[in-house]
């Protein structure tokens, strides 16, 4: 592969398995403790009933069968009373394993569906620097294939693993009784095949994760060239991707041949090794017996033979489960790796709350009034202070940089009275979106204050200083659901008559009442069946039924025909009246009217003023508007 | 559709014959084995024969060693086989893809024929694996086993039987009933990953309207209700295994108490017994197996339909038969065009175009969404068929060149474009796979890609992660217009090429055009009326249309859209400017 890969592939290796294997445990018995205790009481009386049959199996012709031929009048009374004490115990099997399956696919559900809750809500606390910087494919992931992988060694692993535990140790006791050396023979031929398992299954797991890091190759190649396969047909380059994914797919056939070979081969090896197994301890133990040094019967022997035949194969189960583990850690390296993500650090105290004035004095009030307050709790000596919310935003010598070794705003000043419209212009990368994330908190600035109606920003609790701003992205998202949801989605207990008036306002009821359903029109993939205008005064009357008294725009893309756009701009300008505006302007229009023009490059303010003035300085504003500029 | 798959198998067919073929030679070591160790029992142990333990043991590790053999050739090639297949599919698919014409690929999503590369080619490799190594053997284990005990004894055996009938019914019961479920639950599942998908990337929307746990409840809803289904799903599944322990235990308990019977009036042996119950566990074990195998494969038909769909999807695009390999130059001319994208009159989008371009000509097309300016051009370089009349390129119906040739004389810039995972140098000679450095440095220049490549630390060699996202929206479209251009096109299609690259730089591009590329003709759609007014001549597009063809002063005088377009745009045109970006 030349060069880097786009995306690290996937589960190469994982880090401490059994750290993990103990916090997944620890996980699944948090709220299925009490289910997983009664499963493996349910579990151990399944075994237990079954080896109570196959010891009445080894009984039957010593006990009951024998004694039969031996006497003239057969007395089938005993072997009548075995079978159906066995049968009991059989029937409490049977209803044991069922009751323990049936938990199971509680405890199992149960706990993909607690792993995909957690998951979400802790992805809803994590900072919008985590979506930056993760692929959104690589977080998907998470959720369908890593989930998927626990499934797998919950439903099937777990259990298999605990039933063969307890039939391993219960045999094994049983063989013990019966005769010592030949359980010492017994658990040498185990050794050998744990042994070979152990060869074998390392072997496995290192193609197995070469495999998937293949499949990670392949199907990001697959995933870049159906995104571009327009381009691949424009560029007559197929035959150039054929082969070059040939030479993939290759790797691929290699590796996952020889993985799933290995994996094959367990469980033949480990059943002939239990065959010889059994042959040996024949051997042993018919030798033992005739000779009489142990006091081994050839009742016993025999008896003995069985068990030795079904210890191996819990042994051999055990080791085919050994893939569906390795994975599912690696799954679970990575689940957990997102739950243990930073969430946003919040330490405001300062919180919006309803006022009314009483006496010339604001006063707290539980029901909505229309005013709202900044409630300001003094921490020196917790004495409340009121600060009506009114919308003023001030950036004093503010730095900030995604990265600490990158800053992309310097030194950036800026003062917005509560009313005002202040316009951001400049090229991409000078920084004007950045600006809009810093207001909101997006991101934390590095250096400098900014401070609302007084107050700095790193006070105000996060959640209430972006309840009091609105804004309107320019990629416009919408969610499934109805129009009338997703405009909801701005004010969650709007009556139908606010959503209709807030549509009105953003221009958006027309073409609303057009749609088959109108208003109860529902929305699917990011609101594929509307245009990009209409999406865009979807958004607006989003945040027009917030009614927040700050507002940030970014306006409209180029991809909007012209006429579309000057009903998406006189939707935004009456979104706009009255409240502080921030807007990222690309349009003469907007940006005329603005109380102050800010002219942005390379993350510093060049110029700022109003029209009139920027254009009387003839400088970088002036170029832009008359067209002239000459490029840097 | 099995016959399409079937195809694909080709140089594993060896492997696909050996692996069920040392599978059933498995099976009847397995069958053999059991017998062996009553023998040893009942010869042996009861009589205190050690010879006799001696031999059949020695036979039993023969055999033990010879079912080794069987079990990994069985492995080795199973493994092979399939993985085998499932490369050979995914080649397949593949190189078939690549044949697809773009209305091919319209009816195709990218998603769609992504999880049908990569997941359901797993599914199916997967369930082929399952059918080579267990399809045969467990029937026939089953059949073997089965035969050996109506060879031991014919009443007894008789149980299993009646046993396995019984079973077959209630596994087929359950099994439909809980595939009813599971069917409804896998497109639930992919709701909710579209819902995480689509708070992923609404992220800042969330957030900036605090509605972080809105979201998660109505998240924890949707999860609650794929719990709900699936453990429906699952409590059906879940009976299988009581069922069959059931069977399995009534069946020793019936075989004991009949066989001691037997005994007793001298009719069975004790050995023959503990035969006996040894193959009831492998009879019904084998049952419960193909039961599985037949949810696998009930569960990967799906995956085969849609694999199987890709592989015999035809091409609607063909080269003709003696094609035409050079464009003698760059004339364009639409004779009557009416094209549909299905193919009939009806939801025809573009209606009675009729349009001649000079070779050498800059012609710039301006006109709303959905006017069908890019369906237009589309025409032009073949990527779709005109529906009826015809669009000729240097003198010749487009339908007479061979496509490569076609494509490589007339390059598209198109709308939706997309650079891939490499070094820029890398990505620009997809244009031209010989073109030296200079050449790339050359048409960089043409496109200004130059000063922001030259600004980065590795220049040329910058390394563009997958979908280009490490370079700007306005970088990457002058990316695309250079790697164009290192066709040397005799027409060039810019489709809303410039839309993010800032009005100064656009004007310099055009410039270079003019100035570098004086023969070839060149075609700009925009949506900006800035773009298109220096052209020699502007088509203005409406719903399909021609509304008007002329000069910039010819429209302004006779074209009322036009003229409203003009006038909502000037007066410093827009501020999306994105000039000095580094």
């Amino acid at each position: 592969m030349p060069g880097p890969m786009g995306r690290m592939p996937r589960g190469v290796k994982i880090e401490n398995p059994g750290k993990i294997f103990k916090r997944l445990m620890k996980y699944v018995a948090k709220n299925y403790g009490a289910h997983l205790a009664v499963v493996a009481v349910l579990i151990f009386i399944s075994v237990l009933a079954n080896v109570q049959g196959t010891m009445f199996i080894q009984r039957l012709i010593d006990d009951y069968i024998a004694p039969m031929l031996v006497s003239d009048t057969p007395d089938f009374g005993p072997l009548a009373g075995a079978i159906l004490r066995v049968a009991g115990f059989y029937a409490v099997g049977v209803a044991a394993a069922y009751a323990y399956n049936r938990i199971m696919i509680n405890v199992t559900q149960g706990t993909l569906r607690n792993v995909r809750d957690d998951l979400f809500s802790h992805m809803q606390t994590l900072p919008v620097k985590y979506f930056d910087t993760h692929s959104h494919g690589d977080i998907m992931s998470v959720y369908t294939n890593d989930a998927d992988t626990l499934r797998q060694m919950i439903s099937q692993s777990m259990p298999q693993i605990f039933n063969s535990a307890i039939t391993i140790v219960s045999v094994f006791a049983s063989m013990l009784v019966l005769s010592v050396p030949l359980t010492v023979v017994t658990l040498m031929m185990v050794a050998v095949m744990l042994l070979a398992t152990r060869k074998v299954a390392g072997l496995s797991s290192r193609y197995f994760l070469q495999q998937q890091k293949d499949l990670g190759v392949v199907n990001g190649f697959i995933e870049e060239m159906m995104n571009g396969q327009k381009v691949v047909k424009v560029f007559c380059h197929e035959e150039a991707n054929i082969d070059r994914f040939r030479e993939l797919n290759d790797n691929l056939y290699h590796s996952a041949d020889k993985a799933n070979y290995l994996v094959n081969i367990v469980g033949p090896v480990n059943a002939q090794l239990g065959n010889v197994s059994y042959v040996v301890c024949a051997i042993v133990g018919g030798v033992l017996a005739l000779s009489g040094i142990s006091g081994l019967t050839l009742g016993k022997l025999a008896s003995f033979l069985t068990f030795n035949k079904s210890f191996n194969m819990p042994i051999n189960q055990v080791s085919q489960q050994f893939n569906s583990i390795v994975m599912a850690m690696a799954g679970a390296e990575r689940i957990f790796k997102m739950m243990d993500e930073a969430r946003e650090t919040d330490n405001g105290y300062v919180t919006l709350v309803h006022v009314k004035e009483e006496n010339g004095r604001l006063v707290e009030s539980p029901q909505r009034t229309g005013r709202w307050a900044w409630r300001h709790e003094h921490q020196a000596d917790h004495s409340v202070d009121y600060v009506e919310l009114k919308g003023g935003v001030v950036f004093d010598g503010v730095d900030f940089g995604y990265t600490d070794d990158k800053m992309v705003l310097h030194d950036v000043r800026l003062y917005a009275e509560p009313g005002q419209k202040i316009a951001f212009v400049g090229s991409t990368g000078a920084g004007k979106t950045t600006i809009t994330n810093l207001i909101n908190r997006f991101y934390d600035i590095q250096d400098g204050k900014i401070r609302y109606d007084g107050i700095n920003v790193n006070k105000i609790k996060k959640a209430d200083l972006r309840r009091s701003l609105g804004i309107v992205l320019q990629d416009t998202h919408l969610f499934t659901g109805t129009v009338a949801d997703n405009i909801r989605y701005g004010k969650l207990d709007a009556s139908d008559e606010e959503v209709t008036a807030a549509a009105r306002l953003a221009n958006a009821d027309g073409f609303i009442r057009l749609l088959p359903q109108g208003y109860d029109t529902v929305l699917t993939g990011d609101g594929a069946n509307l245009s990009q205008g209409q999406r865009q005064l979807l958004a607006i009357a989003r945040a027009a039924i917030a009614d927040p008294p700050v507002l940030i725009l970014d306006e409209a893309t180029s991809s909007i025909d012209t006429r579309t756009e000057s009903i998406v701009q006189d939707g935004m300008d009456k979104l706009m009246k009255g409240r502080t505006t921030f807007v990222i302007a690309h349009r003469l229009s907007t940006v005329k009217n603005s109380d102050c023009i800010m002219v942005l490059e390379q993350g510093r303010i060049i110029e700022r003023g109003t029209h009139e003035q920027l254009l009387e300085q003839k400088g970088r504003y002036y170029q832009l508007y008359t067209g002239n500029a000459i490029a840097t | 559709m099995i016959k399409t798959l079937a195809a694909q198998i080709k140089e594993f067919k060896r492997e696909s014959v050996l692996t069920p073929f040392f599978m059933v030679l498995e099976v009847l070591f397995e069958t053999l084995i059991p017998f062996l160790m009553a023998s040893i029992i009942d010869d042996g142990v009861e009589t205190g024969n050690m010879r006799h333990i001696y031999i059949v043991g020695a036979l039993m590790i023969l055999m033990a060693l010879a079912g080794l053999f069987c079990g990994i050739m069985g492995g080795k090639y199973g493994a092979r086989a399939s993985t085998g297949f499932a490369r050979n599919l995914r080649q397949a698919m593949f190189e078939n893809i690549q044949t697809f014409s773009f209305a091919n690929l319209d009816k195709f999503s990218t998603a769609g024929l992504v999880t049908r590369l990569t997941t359901d080619v797993t599914n199916i490799q997967m369930a082929y694996q399952m059918l080579l190594r267990m399809c045969f053997r467990a029937p026939i284990s089953m059949i073997c086993a089965m035969g050996m005990a109506f060879f031991i004894n014919g009443r007894l055996a008789s149980v299993y039987l009646v046993a396995v009938i019984l079973l077959a019914v209630v596994l087929a019961f359950l099994i439909k009933r809980a595939m009813k479920y599971f069917q409804m639950a896998f497109p639930k599942y992919d709701e909710l990953n579209a819902s995480v998908q689509e708070n992923v990337s609404a992220i800042r929307v969330v957030k900036a309207y605090v509605r972080e746990d809105y979201e998660t409840g109505k998240f924890k809803k949707a999860s609650q209700g794929i719990y709900d289904i699936f453990l429906k799903a699952e409590k059906n599944v879940v009976l299988n295994m009581p069922i069959m322990q059931l069977t399995v235990y009534s069946c020793i308990l019936l075989i004991s108490w009949m066989g001691a019977k037997m005994i007793v009036q001298d009719t069975l042996k004790t050995g023959e017994l503990m035969s006996l119950l040894a193959y009831c566990m492998n009879i019904l074990m084998n049952l419960m197996m193909i039961s599985m195998i037949f949810v696998m494969m009930s569960m990967s038909v799906a995956s085969a339909r849609r694999v199987s769909e890709v592989l015999n999807e035809k091409s609607s695009l063909v080269n003709p038969p003696e094609p035409l390999y050079q464009v003698p130059n760059g004339e364009i001319e639409f004779k009557n065009v009416e094209f549909s994208y299905y193919g009939s009159r009806e939801k025809a989008v573009l209606h009675d175009i009729n349009l001649k371009i000079g070779a050498g000509e800059t012609i710039g097309i301006i006109g709303g969404t959905g006017s069908a300016k890019t369906s237009m051009v589309n025409l032009i370089s073949r990527l779709y068929d005109v529906t009826e009349g015809s669009v000729m390129v240097g003198g010749h119906d487009v339908r007479e060149y061979d496509m490569e040739s076609l494509r490589n004389q007339v390059a598209v810039v198109l709308q939706k474009n997309v650079l891939f995972s490499g070094t820029i140098l890398e990505n620009l000679r997809w244009g031209s796979a010989d073109a030296t450095e200079e050449e790339c440095r050359r048409a960089c220049r043409l496109a200004c890609a130059d000063e922001f490549i030259e600004k980065m630390p590795d220049g040329y060699n910058t390394y563009i992660e997958q979908g280009g996202t490490n370079v700007s929206g306005g970088q990457k479209q002058r990316l695309c217009i250079a790697r164009a251009l290192l066709k040397k096109p005799k027409v060039l299609i810019l489709d809303d090429s410039t839309s993010a690259v800032d009005t100064a730089t656009d004007a310099k591009i055009r410039r270079a055009f003019a100035r570098e590329i004086p023969d070839t003709t060149k075609l700009i759609i925009a949506q900006r009326v800035s773009s298109v007014e220096h052209a020699d001549r502007i088509i203005v597009m409406d719903n399909g249309r021609i509304d008007g063809f002329g000069t910039h002063e010819e429209l302004l005088a006779n074209n009322k859209i036009y003229r409203e377009v003009y006038e909502s745009q000037t007066g410093g045109g827009d501020f999306d400017e994105k000039a000095g970006e580094a």
